[in-house]
């Protein structure tokens, strides 16, 4: 059986033919893609190293079937930059030292942007580390992590302010 | 993870009727089916998607002032609709304090409802489990049970039903609509999950094939709105299931409770109305090294009903659900 889907990912169309309904989102990405830079952890939900946005929200791409998604929006970490500009979000991280080995950073980061699109935890830590449990990180980076999206969501609300005003 | 067909039916009644192929699942979210797939625990020969069937996603107001929202909403979409928010407050909460973020922009109201039991002996293929091979044995019987039920187990399974969701559902008396070849027919939440008896295999009254469209909340659960709490006991802070929880539920009027909601997760099979508190909690008894559970179920009670009664918060706290937490705790 052959299924034919259509993904936008980070802007651009691509199709591509599964042979086989079992290929996830982040097997499609990784393996078929050549997009390493979604991580693969624990392939389970658990551990959140695979988000990516899906239609503007993050997901955990390990528990997603690619046939499901046909006609989708996906944003995954090399999608991110504006050529050779940092999103904000990846600055914020190299500024507050929010990684050792950087396995789960990728995932940290695409789960911080989808978070300050929603909206709800603002700059409040407690909300922000509330917001990013689902992103685990064995290093223990996790006050720095959170100091990261705190500043981000500021730099980003200033530059929206600027631009509205 | 086996090898399965993948159909997308574009009606309701062409899932229905795709499902009455024996060996057919239906997929939404996946958030939890595709995990256990992964582990070999349940093995599909064909997974009917039903993730864009027209009119699921849709949560509508009904002419009572409740609320019918479709099987395939999101449960962060649910939690965040400033209806849901304001009028069902302890539902918004619930929501708010099961899984991640990630997976609550995946995971679907049909999908919680139908979510398996976390037991660890359920998902060790290595180990008996009624549920997963009926006649096979309880391993967690004598195993590392303390997680367990405590309420309405059997000899057979001490698994717990893990949503967070459908406690407040079975406290505010939500309706469940279902759709079947030989029609539609609507059950009450708190009918809907089976309790283990001898057949730990069927968890929900759900026949072969049938397909859960939307859940109802009543216009007459709004009187709840400003006293209602879900409080959740987690062996850490955020992204656990819950040990026990809670959702409260009071109607006051002149300052005094003219009606209580109250039910229980974490304790049974089901989410456990506690039509008669004191009644309820005096038949639990241990299912193993669990007894512990009879006690906190006992406090989160008392806690939730004092929090609901302080008033529900003008925000969902940031950590949701939590006694530790401000807007948790009784005096921040």
């Amino acid at each position: 059986m052959s299924l034919s889907i259509t993904l936008m990912i980070n802007g651009t169309q691509r199709t591509v033919d599964l042979d086989d309904p079992r290929v996830t989102l982040l097997d499609l990405l990784r393996e078929r893609l050549d997009l390493t830079g979604t991580k693969k952890g624990c392939d389970r939900g658990q551990c959140g190293a695979c988000t990516v946005l899906l239609d503007g929200r993050r997901i955990n791409s390990c528990l997603a079937l690619a046939v499901s998604q046909d006609g989708a929006e996906v944003l995954t970490i090399e999608g991110l930059t504006q050529g050779e500009a940092l999103h904000p979000v990846q600055a914020a991280f190299i500024a507050h030292d929010a990684f050792q080995c950087g396995f789960c950073t990728p995932g940290q980061i695409m789960s911080a942007v989808g978070l300050i699109q929603e909206g709800w935890a603002a700059d409040d830590p407690e909300r922000v580390r509330e917001g990013m449990s689902g992103n685990l990180c064995r290093c223990g980076a996790y006050r720095g992590i959170t100091e990261a999206v705190v500043e981000a969501q500021r730099s980003l609300a200033q530059a929206e302010r600027k631009e509205a005003a | 993870m086996n090898r399965f067909d993948y159909v997308r039916p574009a009606t309701v009644s062409e899932a229905v009727a795709a499902a009455g192929v024996p060996g057919s699942a239906y997929l939404a979210g996946g958030t939890n089916l595709l995990d256990l797939m992964k582990g070999g625990i349940v093995s599909p020969q064909r997974l009917i998607d039903v993730s864009r069937l027209p009119g699921l996603d849709r949560i509508e107001p009904l002419p009572d002032g409740g609320v019918r929202i479709g099987a395939c909403v999101r449960n962060a979409d649910l939690a965040y609709d400033p209806t849901v928010s304001k009028c069902f407050p302890a539902v918004a909460e619930a929501l708010l304090s099961g899984a991640s973020a990630q997976l609550r922009n995946a995971a679907t109201v049909g999908g919680n409802l139908l979510q398996r039991t976390r037991c660890a002996y359920f998902y060790d293929p290595a180990s008996a489990c009624n549920k997963r091979q009926l006649g096979s044995g309880c391993d967690a019987r004598g195993g590392e049970n303390r997680l367990y039920a405590v309420l309405g187990w059997s000899q057979s399974c001490i698994a717990t039903h893990p949503s967070d969701f459908c406690v407040p559902l079975a406290a505010l008396d939500a309706m469940v609509e279902i759709e079947g070849q030989a029609g539609r027919r609507e059950v009450a939440l708190e009918d809907f999950h089976l309790l283990p008896g001898v057949t730990p295999e069927r968890e929900s009254v759900l026949a072969p094939g049938e397909l859960v469209v939307a859940v109802r909340l009543p216009g007459a659960a709004t009187r709840f709105a400003t006293h209602a709490r879900y409080l959740k006991l987690r062996e850490r802070t955020s992204y656990a299931f819950a040990v026990v929880s809670a959702a409260a539920c009071l109607h006051i009027e002149d300052e005094v409770i003219a009606e209580a909601r109250l039910a229980f997760g974490g304790v049974a099979a089901k989410p456990w109305r506690a039509r008669a508190a004191e009644a309820a909690l005096a038949e639990a008894r241990p299912s193993g090294d669990n007894a512990f559970k009879i006690e906190l179920a006992w406090r989160i009670v008392v806690r939730a009903l004092a929090l609901a009664a302080a008033g529900t918060p003008e925000r969902v706290p940031a950590l949701p659900a939590s006694p530790f937490a401000p807007g948790g705790a009784l005096h921040d």
